[in-house]
């Protein structure tokens, strides 16, 4: 008519957008992926490669077979294929990374309906698949450096499976850290791409939450729970410090409870979430039969997300309460 | 205390300094007989007649409403069926100018003695708050001080909109107009406090209120953050004096009254020299108007095509009436200036991002000043799940457009909210 726009208010925007989001996901995980591939050589790289494209392509094919609009530019599927790859041994197959990749993508995410809609952390879910699946690639753990001809053993054991009794000459058994903190903090032991470096992981998780990306309230509360049993059970600070950089708390503390599909929205669902991931892990690293127990916990808790959040409503301003609600809640 | 989430937006008050001078006589005007919520007016004059200004050319019999007065002196050009910016269709009275603005010969100032007559005279004076919502402003006078005793008159000068500095240049140009309102309502109306609420992004206005009212103890002058939105009128109410005003309630069952800076001291100048509400002060700004961008004071009824060809906007594709956050859009830009209209912004874009689907950031929930969860209401509007959305309180939105702005997925999650409130039965 007079070309004039027309819209309901408000008329302005946040520059912020999901693009955007993941772009910061993708920063704060690059420098524990770069010292993932420093550690386990080219073969973490192609691992990691591999993880990220083949990601994509899934994404991109399902969009185009649903016929829904393409997505790939969100980048959320790079950040899938990256969580997803850090989360593998270097020395594991490219068809099990690309069945990972899959799992991931296609079955967790599209087929539930693509971002936002998932019920579980696509990352998480495949690995624990291939955990149970490829159990032997999947739990084969490469030792540092193992590229370079320098090391006999390309194998070893990971600050989780190491044996913390150690034999003195005459027999005795004493307790001894099987590495030192220096190698649990710059990541200089066995373990998955991107789960060992652990300064990396906290100056990345540092950077989400001051860029107000993710929620403090998770990652604290899951470490901090986890920290509070293991130094209750264990009675030994050192060993509280070194389960906290051992396996993948940090990565999945900072990184992977914090997924905002698969995670609650408030700050008491965030806290009651991550108590919850830090129980898990604890319980199945100390009485469990896996070693590690973070994929477990964050899946469990992913699956009681839609009840948390539903325990958590907030309180409205000047809200009428809570006679009212729960009179209906009961009718219900 | 806790504090209500908001958000911070750049204030864009490029018009602050800009001191408010008359807008050029249009020759033609057209006013609405529908101004603000409640009734319409029913035209009291026909094609042909001779009006003069501040004559008053609508009225109607129900209580939530206010009287109509011609902005301008010539004749009734025609009484037409006019389309109102919500979608409803009201009279309209056009008048042609004929460049004298002859002052209506029965205009007198009113005696004011008690409440009831103040309130009279603020219903005669056709007042409506002036700050953008529009309430007529002698039903909010009209409270029952038996039943709802008011002990706090909060005046409202926080203007946290970006762009709109019209209530800013009232503080600066007629403080005494403002002090001796107050006076005037606290005296005939009861109550004993008052608080002037500024944001902080205004210092020289804090400083120039609180140096003209040192020796009066009735009147605080309170300094808010600059947060959106902080002028709603829940949130200034709970700024000022901590008080929460329910679901269901108003602030007078919390003692407190809200106004506008602006409406006070037109309460002053009515009852002073006996001009109803013709004109008002906006704000013409905006990134199309490439020149003369300014506070003006405006002759109700003036069509906005008139304020951008002042303004040289030739290139606007949104025009709003009031700020981008919580303003209207104009559908044509005869549409006229009218007594709620506290600023005219015109802008080259209009379009918004592209909406994404929902990630669950919680972003909504984090802004919302009430702590309502907009990401839910949508779920549940989209379901029409009706209980769901009365548990989650959709009813208390006040549409502010937190939500909206801060989603990364830009969802139109306020516009939903006005949407899903639609689907709740009215009692």
């Amino acid at each position: 008519m007079n070309g004039l726009f027309v819209s309901p208010s408000p008329h302005r925007a946040t520059t912020m957008s999901t693009t955007k989001i993941m772009l910061m996901v993708i920063i704060a995980l690059l420098p524990s992926a770069a010292a993932g591939c420093v550690f386990f050589g080219a073969n973490a790289a192609i691992v990691l490669a591999v993880c990220i494209s083949s990601c994509v392509v899934f994404e991109y094919l399902s969009r185009i077979i649903m016929k829904r609009e393409q997505t790939i530019s969100d980048l959320s599927a790079v950040v899938t294929g990256l969580l997803l790859g850090m989360n593998l041994p270097a020395t594991t197959p490219i068809y099990v990374a690309i069945i990972g990749s899959f799992i991931a993508i296609v079955i967790v995410k599209q087929l539930f309906g693509g971002i936002g809609q998932n019920f579980a952390n696509p990352a998480i879910a495949a690995r624990v698949v291939l955990m149970l699946s490829f159990a032997d690639s999947m739990t084969s753990w490469v030792v540092p450096y193992w590229y370079s001809d320098v090391v006999d053993v390309t194998t070893g054991a990971t600050p989780l499976t190491a044996s913390w009794i150690n034999y003195t000459e005459s027999g005795e058994a004493y307790k001894m850290a099987p590495f030192t903190l220096g190698e649990m903090l710059w990541g200089e032991t066995g373990g998955c791409i991107g789960e060992t470096c652990a300064v990396a992981l906290i100056a990345g998780g540092v950077f989400l939450i001051v860029t107000g990306i993710i929620s403090a309230a998770t990652p604290v509360a899951f470490i901090g729970s986890f920290a509070l049993l293991t130094f209750i059970y264990t009675g030994s600070a050192v060993e509280t410090v070194y389960g906290v950089l051992a396996g993948g708390l940090l990565i999945g503390a900072f990184f992977m409870a914090t997924d905002y599909a698969t995670t609650p929205v408030t700050t008491k669902g965030k806290i009651i979430f991550g108590i919850g991931c830090g129980l898990m892990t604890f319980i199945i690293r100390n009485f469990g039969s896996f070693p590690e127990g973070v994929s477990f916990a964050i899946l469990l808790m992913n699956l009681l997300t839609p009840y948390i959040d539903k325990l958590t409503l907030t309180t409205p301003f000047g809200a009428k309460k809570p006679v009212k609600a729960e009179k209906t809640t009961g009718k219900e | 205390m806790n504090k209500l989430n908001g958000i911070h937006l750049a204030h864009n008050k490029g018009t602050k300094k800009c001191e408010t001078i008359d807008f050029p006589l249009p020759k033609s005007v057209i006013i609405p007989m529908s101004q603000h919520m409640g009734a319409p007016c029913d035209s009291l004059v026909k094609k042909g007649d001779e009006v003069t200004v501040g004559q008053k050319i609508g009225d109607s019999g129900a209580f939530m409403s206010a009287p109509i007065h011609s902005s301008v002196s010539g004749k009734v050009s025609d009484v037409t069926d006019y389309l109102l910016p919500n979608g409803s269709v009201c009279k309209a009275v056009v008048i042609e100018t004929d460049g004298l603005q002859t002052v209506c010969p029965d205009l007198r100032p009113p005696v004011i003695n008690d409440r009831q007559s103040l309130i009279a005279a603020v219903r005669d004076c056709g007042l409506t708050g002036l700050g953008g919502a529009g309430f007529p402003t002698h039903v909010k006078l009209n409270y029952d001080p038996a039943k709802t005793p008011v002990d706090t008159l909060v005046i409202n000068a926080a203007e946290c909109e970006p762009y709109i500095t019209s209530d800013y240049r009232e503080l600066m140009e007629n403080p005494n107009d403002i002090i001796e309102g107050i006076l005037l309502v606290q005296k005939y109306m009861g109550i004993p406090m008052c608080k002037v609420c500024i944001e902080n992004n205004k210092p020289d206005a804090i400083e120039l209120m609180k140096e003209k009212t040192a020796e009066i103890s009735s009147i605080d002058i309170v300094t808010l953050p600059s947060e959106y939105p902080q002028g709603a009128e829940k949130v200034i109410v709970y700024s000022a004096t901590g008080r929460i005003v329910a679901e269901g309630e108003l602030p007078s069952h919390q003692g407190v009254m809200v106004m506008n800076v602006s409406t006070v001291s037109h309460i002053y100048r009515y009852s002073q020299d006996g001009i109803p509400l013709v004109k008002r002060r906006i704000t013409f700004d905006g990134d199309a108007v490439t020149e003369n961008k300014g506070n003006y004071f405006v002759p109700i009824g003036t069509r906005v095509s008139e304020l951008l060809s002042h303004g040289k906007a030739e290139d606007a594709k949104k025009i709003l009436y009031g700020g981008p956050m919580m303003g209207m859009c104009l559908y044509d830009t005869e549409q006229p200036v009218t007594k709620t209209t506290n600023a005219i912004l015109a802008f080259r874009k209009g379009e918004l991002p592209k909406t994404t689907a929902c990630i669950r950031c919680g972003k909504c929930v984090r802004t919302c000043p009430f702590g309502l969860m907009p990401l839910m209401i949508e779920k549940a509007y989209n379901a029409k799940d009706v209980e769901e959305l009365k548990k989650l309180k959709v009813m208390l939105c006040m549409n502010c457009g937190c939500c909206s702005y801060a989603c990364p997925a830009h969802r139109p999650l306020a516009e939903i909210n006005q949407l899903a409130k639609g689907l709740i039965p009215r009692k």
